[in-house]
């Protein structure tokens, strides 16, 4: 047993961290029940229920939705909705797409010699060590060049003029999410007893049957948590997609951050508190399944 | 040709990286590079990049402005370089903010009995998770005027009896330094908690065995062990603060600019690509510099991708 387990300074300085990384989230989740429209100062709980929504100044008196109201404001918001469906369309295609190629590659990078080796795994850290805005920018040029010489070479004009929007965006999230795709998939091929595969090898399965049957049931949860963590990267992502996004591809980070810059309103509270529940309920099921596995593998 | 590729070992490697190593050097080394060519170019009047060779964006960064007093040609103006050496010192300060913080976290999670040590890591990933621009926001709610934390300062006060007068938080430096805390805090927490966890319990029965008190122990024992943590914590913090403009922009209500809020203003205010490009390649020799001279220091802890 060590002698500082117990330490009580140890345990004060944990709480207080704790204390320091949820009370912004807790102040947060509080106000998306304000009364106040202004959102400035915290004016009491929304609570008469109503027909229709009754306003006193700034401040909502009674609404059909009672301290909901926000919520229910929000619903009723398109934007939102439609930030909130370019955020999954766009993070789901380039956690498929990230996740295939990037699987791939940690297989190459594992079990395979090939001349362009080191330059391949090179280049998985560039986006560890570079920050995100350089590479923001960097894309942003790539494109806006390239756009501007095929929209003048080929005399491209109206809908048919190339320019920023989903596809960009798409494109450019999948270039940053696949090193760690890669790298994840990677690490738990390292820990993989090759036997197997070479047993069904022996026993006449040609290499596609082993890959589908024997290496990919063994290295799935690695690959399932390489997307997961492609998925949120891509959900979460700010800087890529500000500098790659272009009229009607905002989305959500994209669009809290307009708010935040104009007139904030409770509604980018209720937002919040969506979405970190959203989150809450993801880390949740994946802290049961990371359970369950280390169980079973116990 | 499909029987040729069944033996060539090495070409089936090369077709299986392939997708990643093309998606990658597109995308992030062709951009680079172009950065780097465009950091020469000039600006047209309509915010386009005009292609030649010169060094008046670099030479603009240092210092030497044309923007100067009637009569002069050249002058020296230092705003560029107090905007580099104002986001190099956030950077520090924020490193050095955040072990302090995570490294009595991560300790504590690690000396946890296991079954409640996944509860506590949990609570760390829930605002991991929770999205960049809300964690800004969150704490423009606390710290305004009016907000949570004047409201409890001055409730307190009202009871003691004192005269508190609000205190201005929001809109100030100390404002971007907390936030930039509170945002990388997470990334140190959780690569210190890694190298924490692999040290065998024996180590510390040996310590105490020998005669080691507590803060000995410490000293002789973890500490040194939890280094590779610390570094690849400081790798994860230190870049993107260096890098991130929201936070400043947000939180420091354009009175703390940093070299994010720089290279954004002339990609999109100031329409000035060719300036930014410049600025955008020193800060990243800026970060190469100090990431290469700080791992070669201490060393590169695989610990970076646990986090």
């Amino acid at each position: 047993m060590n002698p500082h387990r117990r330490a009580p300074l140890v345990r004060l300085a944990a709480f207080l961290v704790y204390v320091f990384l949820y009370a912004p989230i807790i102040g947060l989740i509080l106000y998306s029940f304000n009364a106040s429209r202004t959102n400035v100062t915290f004016e009491g709980f929304i609570t008469s229920f109503s027909e229709n929504t009754q306003m006193d100044g700034s401040l909502v008196v009674s609404s059909p939705c009672g301290p909901f109201h926000w919520y229910c404001d929000l619903a009723k918001n398109d934007d939102v909705m439609a930030a909130a469906g370019n955020t999954l369309k766009i993070a789901i295609i380039a956690t498929l797409i990230s996740t295939i190629i990037g699987t791939m590659s940690a297989i190459a990078l594992q079990r395979y010699d090939f001349k362009i080796k080191p330059f391949s795994q090179l280049a998985l850290y560039i986006p560890i060590v570079i920050p995100e805005i350089v590479m923001g920018i960097g894309v942003l040029t790539l494109f806006s060049q390239l756009f501007t010489w095929a929209n003048t070479a080929f005399n491209l004009s109206g809908d048919a003029r190339l320019s920023m929007g989903i596809a960009t965006v798409t494109i450019s999230h999948i270039a940053f999410m696949v090193p760690f795709v890669t790298l994840v998939v990677q690490a738990r091929l390292q820990g993989f007893d090759k036997s197997f595969e070479e047993a069904a090898m022996d026993l006449g399965a040609n290499e596609w049957t082993t890959f589908r049957r024997v290496t990919l049931p063994m290295i799935l949860p690695g690959v399932l948590s390489g997307g997961l963590l492609a998925f949120t990267l891509s959900l979460d992502d700010f800087v890529i997609t500000f500098f790659t996004n272009g009229p009607g591809s905002t989305t959500l980070p994209i669009y809290v951050y307009g708010l935040l810059r104009r007139i904030i309103t409770p509604q980018v509270n209720a937002l919040s508190t969506v979405w970190i529940l959203v989150v809450f309920l993801a880390v949740l099921a994946l802290h049961i399944l990371q359970n369950r596995e280390s169980k079973e593998r116990a | 040709m499909l029987k040729r590729l069944r033996e060539n070992k090495s070409a089936q490697g090369t077709l299986l990286a392939l997708p990643t190593t093309i998606w990658l050097f597109v995308l992030l080394i062709v951009p680079l590079f172009l950065t780097l060519v465009v950091s020469f170019g000039g600006r047209s009047p309509d915010g386009n990049v005009i292609f030649k060779f010169t060094l008046d964006n670099y030479a603009r960064l240092i210092g030497f402005s044309t923007d100067c007093a009637a009569g002069q040609s050249t002058c020296f103006d230092p705003l560029y370089l107090q905007i580099l050496w104002r986001s190099l010192t956030l950077a520090f300060n924020t490193t050095v903010l955040v072990i302090l913080l995570a490294y009595p976290l991560a300790y504590f999670i690690a000396r946890a009995n296991p079954k409640q040590r996944s509860t506590y890591l949990f609570m760390v990933l829930i605002p991991l998770w929770t999205n960049f621009v809300i964690r800004v926001y969150a704490w423009m709610v606390l710290l305004r005027k009016e907000g949570a934390i004047n409201i409890i300062i001055g409730t307190i006060a009202h009871w003691l009896g004192f005269n508190f007068v609000p205190l201005e938080m929001l809109y100030t430096p100390g404002a971007v330094l907390v936030g930039m805390v509170y945002e990388f805090l997470p990334f140190m927490i959780l690569p210190i908690y890694t190298s924490l966890e692999k040290i065998d319990n024996s180590l510390y029965e040996a310590a105490a065995d020998l005669g080691a008190n507590a803060s000995k122990t410490f000293a002789k024992v973890t500490l040194p062990l939890s280094m590779p943590g610390v570094v690849a914590g400081t790798i994860l913090v230190f870049i993107p603060v260096m890098g991130t403009f929201i936070v400043s922009d947000i939180l420091g209500g354009r009175q703390v600019i940093l070299v994010g809020n720089l290279i954004q203003r002339q990609f999109l205010d100031a329409r000035d690509p060719a300036f930014g490009s410049a600025a955008s390649l020193i800060l990243m020799v800026l970060t190469l510099i100090v990431t290469y001279f700080y791992t070669r220091k201490f060393g590169f802890g695989e610990e970076i991708v646990a986090a």
